[in-house]
């Protein structure tokens, strides 16, 4: 099989419209299908309280959370970056805690609680948190903010943030590819201390 | 992502009766790797059963042993007082993994059966023994940098990449697992498998087994235990070589000990022989070098991941030392 079947790197050493052709339609069997009947793909009608709001919707059952957030619910201050659970853009807090909201299932969250970015500032008012990245200048393209924002709120609520070093290691997994990354640990420092006053 | 049903488990013998009695399904508990797997194709499930409702969360101890449930989430673990207090290797092992968003989310029994990091399993566009068995091994002549020197085959050098089940290891765990043939109590060093012609097949689990809980015995041992993760940044990234180590020593002799490793072996790696170099000897530069021969004496090297070998080496050294407190 591994004489016919062109594997990724040959066919970007082989460059061109033929390859880019090869690349949209791997051959299936290379991926483990161990499916049995054709699948139908019921809706499921799900609630979720999403920043003191009850929403309910009907989501097929691979829908993310994050994307009924955006493309359901248009609430689309939570960002998709790698939709793997690598960058930290999509990070909301579901029931207090931060999770990465493309790694998991809007069914799988039914009847839970979300707050997401927009769900912050109360009566017009900013969240010390975001107030503190405006002040410290802690974004630069912005791609990434709303994520380190979340994560920021639950680093700060959970206590990480005892010195620059316990903020760096805590807000790990949010990316920031402007490299940001001073300004954010200094937002983070300030923050913690308005929050705890 | 294909297409799947869902359901959520209303018991433990529902959730196991649910996926045995369908090739296509599998259980979901935080997601973060299976989602991965099913966004990439390189897993195809017809229907995921929800297990999060399931009451097996709980982290107990009843006499010396403590019961950690197989929904725990790597976060509260590691946060526990009882596992701080009498494990640190395991609580180090679960903050040196992934981000603080991801241990809220990850659960313990998911963290065992997370599937390697091999670029070339998690591209459908590139035959992999492990996800299309007899397609053939991409890394063995590519980029095997990250790649296993201790347990592979011609058929695959793929590495197990859970921190916890080094930790597990070499805390002499048991993993307690459910299953349509009923429960069973695996010893963790007989858990993985080795690749050898099959390495689709990377546990003693059958297809509808559910892992309900680990246990570990607490011991002198395990009070003294650490958990060494090097890698290619500073932290969220997996191992390049990680050691466990737990020392029980009497002025400087070492009475017992336990050495098991990651990101050099296509499981979590136990060296009876390392152990063997150092038991009964004293903490001595010549013992822990004897220690680091012995550890990686059956090693094969492939074009880009020889530094490993004495990598391994080095990192044994300097946690045998730390915990021995030799200068």
């Amino acid at each position: 099989m591994s004489e016919v079947q062109p594997n990724r790197r040959a066919v970007l050493k082989a460059g061109g419209a033929a390859a880019a052709a090869a690349l949209v339609a791997p051959d299936p069997a290379l991926a483990k299908e161990i499916v049995g009947e054709p699948v139908a793909e019921p809706a499921v009608d799900i609630a979720l309280t999403v920043n003191g709001q009850v929403r309910r919707l009907a989501v097929e059952p691979r829908v993310t959370l994050l994307d009924a957030l955006r493309e359901r619910l248009e609430l689309t201050g939570t960002k998709k970056g790698c939709d793997r659970g690598e960058c930290g853009a999509c990070t909301v807090l579901v029931d207090g805690r931060r999770i990465k909201s493309c790694l998991t299932l809007a069914v799988m969250r039914d009847g839970c609680s979300v707050t997401t970015v927009e769900g912050l500032a109360q009566g017009g008012k900013l969240h010390p948190v975001q107030a503190a990245f405006i002040r410290r200048d802690a974004f630069q393209c912005g791609a990434c903010t709303s994520g380190q924002i979340m994560s920021a709120v639950a680093c700060v609520q959970e206590g990480h943030t005892g010195s620059a070093d316990e903020i760096r290691e805590w807000m790990s997994g949010n990316l920031c590819r402007c490299a940001v990354y001073p300004n954010i640990v200094a937002a983070v420092q300030d923050a913690a201390v308005e929050v705890r006053r | 992502m294909k297409a799947f049903t869902y359901a959520k488990a209303r018991d433990v013998a529902d959730a196991v009766g649910s996926v045995g009695s369908r090739p296509g399904a599998t259980f979901i508990a935080g997601g973060t790797d299976l989602l991965n797997l099913m966004k990439d194709g390189a897993q195809i499930h017809d229907q995921l059963i929800d297990i999060n409702g399931l009451p097996l969360a709980g982290i107990t101890q009843e006499q010396g042993v403590v019961k950690i449930g197989g929904l725990a989430r790597m976060g509260d673990v590691a946060a526990h007082p009882l596992i701080r207090r009498t494990f640190p290797v395991l609580s180090e092992a679960l903050l040196a993994s992934a981000s603080p968003q991801v241990r809220n989310m990850a659960a313990i029994g998911g963290n065992l059966l997370q599937r390697t990091r091999c670029g070339y399993f998690r591209d459908v566009g590139s035959p992999c023994n492990k996800r299309a068995p007899g397609s053939g091994c991409s890394a063995i002549g590519g980029e095997n940098r990250g790649h296993a020197v201790l347990g592979g085959s011609e058929s695959c050098i793929a590495v197990q990449p859970s921190d916890l089940a080094v930790a597990l290891l070499a805390l002499d765990a048991t993993v307690v697992a459910t299953g349509p043939s009923g429960e069973r109590r695996i010893p963790f060093d007989e858990f993985y498998l080795l690749p050898g012609n099959s390495p689709d097949r990377e546990t003693v689990l059958g297809h509808g087994d559910l892992i309900v809980g680990v246990e570990i015995p607490t011991s002198a041992l395990a009070l003294r235990s650490r958990y060494l993760k090097l890698r290619d940044r500073a932290t969220f990234e997996f191992a390049v070589v990680s050691v466990a180590a737990a020392l029980n020593l009497r002025g400087q002799v070492v009475q017992d000990v336990r050495l098991t490793f990651g990101g050099v072996a296509t499981k979590p790696w136990r060296s009876r022989e390392a152990e063997a170099a150092l038991r009964g000897r004293a903490l001595t530069e010549a013992s822990i070098t004897d220690a680091g021969q012995a550890a990686v004496a059956g090693a094969v090297a492939r074009e880009h991941n020889a530094f490993k070998i004495e990598l391994l080496r080095r990192a044994l050294s300097v946690i045998v030392k730390d915990l021995g407190g030799v200068r």
